[in-house]
């Protein structure tokens, strides 16, 4: 019937693309699909911002119409009345205090800030050694001092009057770089072998020779177990290692009442003493305190806890059913008790376990407890990794032929530790967190330091100031650990899924 | 070499000890032993010589003379005349009761933001990034002492509750909070309320049968019965019954503002409530994390599945995604829990009345036994969370994945 002729309209020509209806592209999609795609879902969405908006309106005013310059809780409500405010934070209190937060009472270095920014009144005082030598009369010394800071700048004080912890933060910095990013030039990985010395020299004084001897007898022991290995054998080397480190470092003949030459780290010490005395100003443990010893403590128990944490690990999976019991013992004993009881051990009992009259620095004892506590935490999780690995890969490096040690090294630990990097890098942040409980053992961690600051009475009723700064130093440090994990997640990646 | 170190075995060359992999494992843990012999030997030595030298002995005697110290917040009754063992069951009970309200807390909370973290909606989602993420990244310790600071200091004091004083109770006036601490209304058990629970706890029960009598049922003939509708009517209808036709047994007592301070009600410390909210506020951004990861680990291959066998979404969800994802998410959990209940020993921080203030606190300072105080108070932790692991494995071996 009807032919071709019928069709009443043949398009030749393509339709240039229409854009999209309106509601169907853009932000106006994106908002229908992911804000209001239903009853629930826009509900949510109004509740959240309203959520957002309630807190941002009562926190915003609060904190831009803060109070910068006042110097007690009463002179800021007065401005902030002044000024015809209903709220202003304070934050007058983190001016006036920050150094204290971050450092505590540790000491200034007065010659310096004096010879350097104070010359004129430290000249009409009598010059350095009349204000500061060994026979200076205290209460001047005092006064002068505090005349001194109450003339100079929080940030002056800061960068000068805490050279010492600044540098040993920012070497720091230097010496974990190349630990954390495998990019950097290898020859920086010295610093980091040497900068454990260099810091406790920074942050204690004291003697240069002190650490120095330090690491050239750990050097030493090192080097003779290497010699001793390359000849005899692992054990004899690692046999000759601990033998050198007590000869050096401890007295064994003492038990047997010979003390002679052993151990000849005090003599060593004693002798570059007195050839060149070089050194800083010592300074106790006991006036430390504020952020760095935050920094201090969990620096030193991740750094510490990491290897033991292996070897706990390693000694749990083990087939010695000796070594198993040991280490299971360990890591649950350790793992089922808070850590503030152990920070209590350290702190009670742990004079009780030495042989009398030994005492023991608190801090020091402080970080041995935060280290076996997290050691045993970094157990479990490499354990979950060491047990995530195919038993193939352990059968391969036994038929390769490699001892226990090597086949560990070389392939068990690299792809099991790769594994439990998050769990790793969360029980550090754990640990950083945790050096707040310090507080209960007496040290001044930044907490104790509020405290301190509230019960003054100028500062009397303050809390959320001072809270949300530590929180924020807190905040940046763990929050750039997670990020650094993150990263190291993706870097380490290596199925291409 | 090291020969003379080593025990002497007859029979075999004694370079075997060293270079046979047969007998090395047991000359390393026969050295290993006898290292841990003579350190534990060492340890106890010096702790016998100083204890010697302080003139103490260790005797756990002092549990049972008068401690001599009240405790503002206690759960059975207890007066300074009361001996030291029972100091520290107070502290225990406490212990336990702020770690059993924070994990529900911390559980409901935490399964709330790590679901809604989940969400497509960008604003919810960003919302619980942030409260995840800022909790997690900061100390326990300060926001137990915020949640305290605002609880004693942001709280109108209870003088402020009298006629325009500005404050007023809330919950239809039953519930004040003030800087004394939460008033809530406390149960008066009267005659015959023995009866009630024992009723109560009976539709428990039935609750609990009924609900596998039906499932039985299903399983054999497919047929369902309403359980829904049938526990809830087992749940109310007999303790009401019964709490009515007895006259009303059980009965409240309102706090109610009384010269100075609230009388009757019970009195929830500021203490209690700051580590309880800090507690569960804190476990919760981790629980978050656990429940988020879990329902991530379910791959989106079983939802295919389940809708390819023609599930409806809830059943899919209920049947498919929530077993498998629990398998993920409760040891972790369970791990949490075990987290908050030993923080729960930053009670420290606020005063509230634990066992690691009573027992690990009040009596060694006022008894001085040090070694034997913390002795216990470890033990006491160690025994619950050997409990909470053993219970954990318990499951783990249930939802374990049967494989060949």
């Amino acid at each position: 019937m009807s032919g071709p002729s019928s069709i009443a309209f043949v398009r030749r020509d393509i339709i240039a693309p229409a854009p999209p209806p309106p509601g169907q592209a853009g932000v106006l999609r994106w908002m229908r699909e992911n804000l209001f795609s239903s009853l629930t879902n826009t509900l949510l969405t109004l509740l959240s911002v309203y959520l957002i908006w309630s807190v941002l309106a009562s926190v915003m005013p609060w904190t831009l119409n803060g109070v910068w310059g006042a110097s007690s809780l009463n002179e800021c409500r007065e401005i902030r009345d002044a000024r015809g405010l209903e709220t202003a934070a304070c934050w007058a209190v983190i001016n006036e205090r920050w150094l204290q937060l971050l450092f505590g009472f540790y000491p200034t270095d007065d010659r310096l800030l004096a010879s350097v920014f104070h010359a004129e009144p430290l000249a009409a005082a009598g010059g350095l050694e009349a204000v500061f030598g060994a026979g200076s009369n205290a209460t001047a010394r005092i006064e002068f001092v505090n005349a001194m800071k109450a003339d100079l700048s929080n940030l002056t004080i800061f960068f000068f009057g805490y050279w010492r912890p600044l540098l040993a933060v920012v070497l720091l910095v230097v010496a974990v770089a190349p630990i954390l990013y495998a990019s950097l030039p290898r020859g920086l990985l010295w610093v980091s072998l040497a900068y454990p010395f260099v810091a406790v020299f920074l942050f204690w004084g004291g003697s240069v020779w002190g650490p120095a001897t330090v690491a050239l007898g750990l050097v030493a022991a090192l080097y003779i177990g290497r010699l001793v290995s390359a000849r005899l054998g692992l054990l004899a080397g690692a046999l000759a290692v601990v033998a050198a480190f007590f000869m050096i470092f401890l007295n064994p003949l003492g038990v047997i009442g010979h003390t002679g030459l052993f151990p000849l780290f005090p003599h060593a010490k004693g002798v570059l003493d007195a050839l060149m005395p070089l050194g800083l100003p010592a300074i106790p443990s006991d006036q430390f305190g504020g952020f760095m010893l935050a920094i201090i403590i969990g620096t030193s128990g991740i750094v510490l806890s990491l290897p033991i944490g292996i070897l706990l690990a390693l000694g749990r999976q083990s087939t010695m059913p000796f070594i198993r019991w040991v280490c299971v013992t360990f890591i649950e004993v350790i793992r089922g008790v808070p850590l503030i009881v152990w920070l209590f051990v350290a702190s009670t009992l742990l004079k009780y376990f030495l042989p009398p009259g030994s005492s023991f620095d608190a801090l020091l004892r402080v970080i041995i407890l935060v280290t076996l506590f997290a050691s045993a935490y970094i157990a479990e999780v490499v354990r979950g990794g060491l047990a995530a690995l195919p038993k193939g890969q352990y059968e391969a490096a036994d038929s390769l032929g490699l001892d226990y040690w090597k086949s560990m090294q070389l392939i068990v630990l690299p792809q099991a530790l790769k594994v439990s990097i998050p769990g790793i890098v969360n029980t550090f942040i754990g640990l950083f967190k945790d050096t707040t409980l310090v507080v209960f053992v007496g040290l001044r961690d930044p907490l104790g330091l509020t405290n301190a600051i509230r019960a003054t009475p100028e500062w009397n009723g303050i809390y959320w100031e001072l809270y949300i700064f530590v929180a924020l130093l807190f905040f940046t440090f763990c929050f750039f650990m997670s990020r650094y994990s993150m990263y190291l997640e993706r870097k380490l990646q290596t199925d291409h899924r | 070499m090291a020969e003379v170190t080593l025990p002497p075995r007859d029979g075999f060359r004694l370079s075997q000890l060293l270079y046979d992999a047969r007998y090395r494992s047991l000359t390393i843990q026969v050295v290993a032993a006898m290292l841990l012999m003579l350190s534990l030997a060492w340890l106890v030595d010096n702790t016998v010589q100083n204890l010697a030298a302080l003139g103490k002995d260790f005797s756990f005697a002092f549990l049972w003379t008068t401690a001599g110290y009240d405790i503002n917040q206690q759960i059975i009754p207890f007066s300074s005349q009361d001996t030291h063992a029972r100091a520290a069951l107070v502290g225990i009970l406490n212990t336990l009761v702020v770690a059993f309200m924070g994990c529900i807390l911390a559980t409901v909370i935490g399964v709330l933001a790590g679901v809604l973290r989940l969400s497509k909606n960008f604003v919810v989602s960003g919302i619980m990034t942030f409260y995840v993420e800022a909790m997690r990244n900061t100390p326990l310790l300060i926001w137990i002492l915020i949640v305290f600071a605002v609880m004693t200091e942001a709280t109108p004091q209870p003088r402020d509750f009298r006629e325009g004083g500005g404050a007023s109770m809330i919950l239809w006036d039953s519930v004040a909070i003030s800087n004394r601490g939460v008033f809530v209304p406390k149960p008066v058990w009267g005659e015959g309320s023995g009866l009630v629970l024992a009723v109560f706890l009976l539709s428990l029960a039935a609750i609990f049968i009924l609900r596998r009598v039906a499932r039985k049922r299903q399983e054999q003939t497919g047929q369902q019965l309403p359980v829904v509708r049938l526990s809830l009517a087992l749940f109310f209808l007999p303790t009401l019954l019964v709490f009515f036709v007895l006259g009303r047994p059980i009965t409240l007592d309102y706090p109610a503002l009384g010269g100075f301070n609230f009388v009757g009600g019970i009195q929830i410390r500021n203490s209690l409530i700051a580590l309880w909210l800090a507690l569960s506020l804190y476990t919760s951004a981790f629980i978050a994390e656990i429940v988020r990861s879990g329902i991530l680990a379910v791959s989106r291959g079983q939802t295919e599945a389940a809708f390819a066998l023609g599930m409806q979404p809830n059943r899919t969800m209920q049947l498919v995604i929530l077993p498998q994802a629990l398998r993920v998410i409760i040891p972790p959990l369970i791990s949490q829990f075990l987290n908050l209940t030993k923080n729960s020993s930053l009670a420290l921080a606020v005063g509230y009345m634990d066992v690691r203030s009573t027992l690990g606190g009040i009596t060694i300072n006022q008894t001085g036994r040090e070694i034997e105080g913390i002795l216990l108070l470890g033990t006491f932790y160690l025994i619950v969370s050997l409990i909470i692991s053993s219970l954990m494995n318990y499951y783990n071996s249930g939802v374990k994945l049967k494989e060949r």
